[in-house]
């Protein structure tokens, strides 16, 4: 019995870091900003190595509406490359640190026309397969309140009042009752000692 | 004494009912159309409350005592409709189309505003007897 287990914890451990020789790139799901402003995109990934010299990112921009990606950001080799042909022609930084993990970029100066899907691709060889994360932009000229915050926030704060005037209705009482005690004690305590004195 | 308590209940309760139909939660993102829905909410829950207190007062009250409180929830309901309504038909021209009329909610609204104005009236001025 302890010969089998052993024999099945050594052929797990020698298949385990196969098995899960798989990378996980993160962006967020979704973004919301207004037009003229920067965003940052951000995109990290987890490895089972260790970061390697040869860690690679690349950000496609898929336009909504349409089936072809095209790219433009590439960390390679030490080296970051921006799109300089493009809709994002001196638009779109680097801003990410590789050795930590982090491959965000920046664009700048967002307009209507930058509404679509990010997709970040990151590579830690020998870590390689894996599959990659899209982030949505959403560009709007004002930012749209959420919708049912107003009919909440009327809500909470008439309720927030009425609760804080019951309160303070029944702190008064309270406070008036325990000052006509304290005064009703006091006197009851005067009166024995005026007899006492000649 | 028995047949004045039951008939203000009813009216109450009615008043109730009638503010619930006339709310239509929809989730939007106009800012006046919050703001009524918020009102219609509020006055939903005033009415509520004036009710609950009503009962409480019911037992608790000493003979000859007036039911304040409730008939100021009561009010306060009232006036929360109003509001609402008031609101309502002020800025609906800008979101309906002319040719359209108001709806059933809309005029349940302004039936729900005197009612519970009146039972609120009714309960400041309510003694409790026996």
């Amino acid at each position: 019995m302890l010969r089998v287990l052993a024999l099945a914890s050594v052929v797990l451990l020698g298949i385990a870091p196969q098995a899960s020789q798989a990378i996980t790139v993160y962006t967020s799901w979704e973004r919301h900003a207004l037009v003229g402003s920067d965003i940052r995109l951000s995109c990290s990934f987890f490895s089972w190595r260790f970061v390697s010299e040869d860690v690679s990112f690349t950000w496609r921009y898929r336009p909504d509406g349409s089936r072809d990606s095209i790219s433009i950001a590439h960390y390679a080799g030490g080296e970051a490359y921006t799109d300089n042909k493009g809709a994002f022609k001196d638009r779109v930084e680097f801003v990410g640190n590789p050795k930590r993990r982090d491959g965000s970029i920046l664009i700048k100066n967002l307009d209507f026309s930058d509404n679509g899907t990010f997709t970040c691709d990151a590579k830690n060889p020998p870590d390689i397969v894996g599959r990659p994360s899209s982030v949505r932009l959403l560009v709007f000229e004002t930012l749209p309140i959420q919708a049912g915050v107003i009919t909440g926030a009327i809500i909470g704060v008439v309720l927030g009042l009425l609760v804080l005037i019951v309160v303070i209705y029944y702190l008064m009482r309270f406070l008036v009752a325990r000052r006509v005690f304290s005064l009703n004690v006091s006197r009851n305590v005067e009166g024995p000692q005026l007899s006492i004195l000649p | 004494m028995l047949i004045l308590l039951l008939g203000i209940i009813f009216l109450h309760i009615s008043a109730l009912v009638l503010l619930f139909v006339s709310t239509t939660v929809s989730v939007s993102k106009t800012l006046w159309i919050q703001v009524v829905q918020a009102l219609m909410i509020l006055s939903i829950i005033f009415s509520f409350l004036s009710l609950l207190l009503f009962f409480c007062q019911l037992f608790t009250l000493p003979k000859g005592g007036r039911f304040i409180p409730t008939g100021i929830f009561q009010i306060l309901a009232s006036l929360f409709v109003m509001s609402g309504a008031i609101i309502y038909t002020l800025m609906s021209p800008d979101w309906v189309n002319v040719g359209n009329s108001f709806g059933y909610a809309y005029i349940l609204a302004w039936v729900a505003f005197p009612l519970a104005l009146i039972s609120g009236l009714i309960y400041a001025v309510l003694r409790k007897r026996e």
